[in-house]
C-alpha cells in the first residue's frame, strides 16, 4: 500500500489482462503502425462531427480490450475513463454505450495512468475483480477546443506537438497472465509559469520530473530497476528538458532506456512539429507498443510516466500559467506467475 | 523588370514582419493580422500607402496592410464627396469586392467540400 509520500504499492500485483490501441490514418503512417489492433483511414469514422469520432474511438478501444480478455460487457465491474474534451463527452458518452459503473477523471493527457493507477488500486484493495482504464483523444477535436478552427490553418512554431487521434483501453484483473501492475506514484500539481500553450512539453517536463524522482525516493530504487522508463507526451522539446533537468538533479538516466511516447509514435518525417501529444498518445503507445513488447519478453520492467497540462481554452486566454501533473505506473513480467 | 524585384522585396518585407509579430513578440495569428491591418489604414491616412503601392505594385496590394489602406481611402473618398457620414458610406466602397468574393467564393467552396471542421 502507501509507501512513502506519494507511491501505492500493489501488493497482489494486478494483472492487465487485455489492452488495446486504435488510431487513425496519421498514426497508421507512424513508426509504431504494427502495434495499433485497429488503424482507420478516416479521421471522421463515418460521424458527422470530430467529438463523436471520437467517441467511437474510445468505445472501439474498450470493446477490443474487453474482446480480448474474452469477456462480455456485461462482465466488466467498473470503467475508469478521461479525455481532453470538456466536460470529459468523449469518456461519458463511451460509458453511456458500455452500461458499466464508470468513474470519470480529469488528468488532462495524464488520464491514462490516473485511470490505469485507480483501476489498480480497485483491484488490489478487492473492490472489484476487474476494472477497465480507458483513454482518447482526437486531433481535430482537440484543435478546436484548445487552438483554432481546424479549416483556419494556423501556422505552428515547432516546438507545437501533434495530437494522436484514437484511443487506448486496459483491463486489469486479480488473476491472469499479461503484465502486472506494481506500483503507481500520484504527481503533484507543478507550475512554472510557463504560459505558453504551444510549449506543452516545456511546461510538463518539471512534473515529470518531480513525479520520477518521487517514484524513485518512495521506493528507494534507481533507474536500473526498470528496462525502459518513458514520459508520456513531453515531445523532443520537453523530454530533453526533462532529462536536463533530472541530470541536473543528480539522477542520470541512460539515453537509451529513457524516451517518451510522442517521439516513438511518428516517424521523424511525419510533420508533427516536437512530436505526439494527447490522451491517446501515451495509451495507445503503453497498451500497444510497450506491452505488446513485455509480453514478447523484450522488456521486464517498465515505467510509464504520463504528463498532463491540466489549463483550459478559458484559463490561457486569461493569461493564466499552465499546472501540469504527471502520473507513473510500473508494470511487470513475473518470472513464473506469468 | 525591377518593378518584379520591388514588389517581392516590399511585400516579402511586409511578410517577415508579420512573421516575426508572431515568433519574437508572440501575437495570435489574428492580433498579428489585425495590427497590420490598423498600420495599413494609419499609413493610408497620412497618404503613405499609396506611394509604396506605387512603388511596389502587387508587393504593397497584396498585403493584409493593404486591406487597412483600402478601408480609409474609401472613407475618405467618400467623406469628402458626401460630407462626414460618408465615413461611414465609404468605408466598404473600395474593399466591398475582395469582401464579397471572399463570402461568395467561400459559399461555393462550401458546396464542393466539408467545410465544418
Amino acid at each position: 500500500m502507501i509507501q512513502g509520500h506519494q507511491t501505492w504499492v500493489f501488493n497482489s500485483k494486478p494483472v492487465i489482462l487485455a489492452s488495446s490501441a486504435v488510431g487513425g490514418p496519421f498514426e497508421a503512417q507512424g513508426a509504431l503502425a504494427e502495434d495499433f489492433d485497429v488503424l482507420h483511414g478516416d479521421i471522421w469514422l463515418g460521424e458527422d462531427s470530430f467529438e463523436k469520432a471520437e467517441k467511437k474511438f474510445l468505445e472501439q478501444a474498450c470493446e477490443i480490450a474487453i474482446h480480448k480478455a474474452g469477456m462480455k460487457k456485461e462482465d466488466v465491474q467498473f470503467f475508469l475513463s478521461g479525455d481532453l474534451m470538456n466536460q470529459i463527452i468523449s469518456s461519458s458518452f463511451a460509458a453511456r454505450t458500455l452500461g458499466v459503473p464508470y468513474l470519470g477523471l480529469f488528468g488532462a493527457c495524464s488520464s491514462a495512468m490516473e485511470g490505469l493507477a485507480l483501476a489498480a488500486l480497485i483491484v488490489d484493495s478487492k473492490a472489484a475483480q476487474n476494472a477497465l482504464a480507458g483513454t482518447s483523444s482526437h486531433n481535430g477535436s482537440v484543435e478546436k477546443q484548445f487552438r483554432y478552427p481546424t479549416e483556419y490553418g494556423s501556422q505552428k512554431p515547432p516546438t507545437a506537438q501533434w495530437t494522436v487521434t484514437g484511443a487506448g483501453a486496459a483491463l486489469l484483473a486479480q488473476e491472469g497472465e499479461g503484465p502486472r501492475v506494481t506500483s503507481a506514484t500520484i504527481g503533484r500539481v507543478i507550475d512554472m509559469g510557463l504560459s505558453d500553450p504551444y510549449n506543452m512539453g516545456g511546461a510538463m517536463a518539471p512534473a515529470a520530473v518531480d513525479t520520477i524522482q518521487a517514484h524513485f525516493r518512495d521506493l528507494n530504487i534507481d533507474h536500473s530497476y526498470y528496462d525502459m522508463i518513458a514520459t508520456g507526451d513531453l515531445g523532443r522539446v520537453g523530454h530533453q528538458i526533462a532529462a536536463d533537468l533530472l541530470a541536473k538533479h543528480g539522477v542520470k538516466i541512460p539515453a537509451k532506456k529513457f524516451t517518451d511516447c510522442g517521439i516513438l509514435i511518428y516517424k521523424k518525417n511525419q510533420p508533427v512539429m516536437a512530436g505526439g501529444s494527447g490522451c491517446a498518445c501515451c495509451a495507445t503507445v503503453t497498451y500497444g507498443h510497450f506491452f505488446k513488447r513485455m509480453r514478447k519478453g523484450e522488456l521486464k520492467r517498465i515505467l510509464i510516466v504520463a504528463t498532463g497540462a491540466l489549463m483550459s481554452p478559458l484559463s490561457y486566454q486569461q493569461k493564466e500559467s499552465i499546472p501540469c501533473i504527471a502520473h507513473a505506473v510500473s508494470f511487470e513480467m513475473l518470472e513464473g506467475r506469468n | 523588370m525591377e518593378k518584379f524585384l520591388f514588389a517581392f522585396l516590399v511585400g516579402g518585407a511586409i511578410c517577415v514582419i508579420g512573421q516575426i509579430m508572431m515568433d519574437v513578440f508572440r501575437l495570435t495569428p489574428a492580433h498579428t493580422m489585425s495590427t497590420l491591418v490598423v498600420v495599413g489604414a494609419i499609413l493610408g491616412g497620412l497618404g503613405l500607402y499609396e506611394p509604396l503601392v506605387k512603388f511596389a505594385g502587387a508587393g504593397a496590394s497584396v498585403p493584409i496592410s493593404s486591406f487597412g489602406n483600402s478601408l480609409v481611402k474609401g472613407a475618405l473618398s467618400e467623406a469628402e464627396k458626401t460630407g462626414i457620414v460618408g465615413v461611414l458610406t465609404g468605408i466598404f466602397e473600395v474593399t466591398s469586392a475582395g469582401i464579397s468574393a471572399a463570402i461568395i467564393f467561400g459559399f461555393m467552396g462550401s458546396l464542393l467540400f466539408k467545410p465544418k471542421g
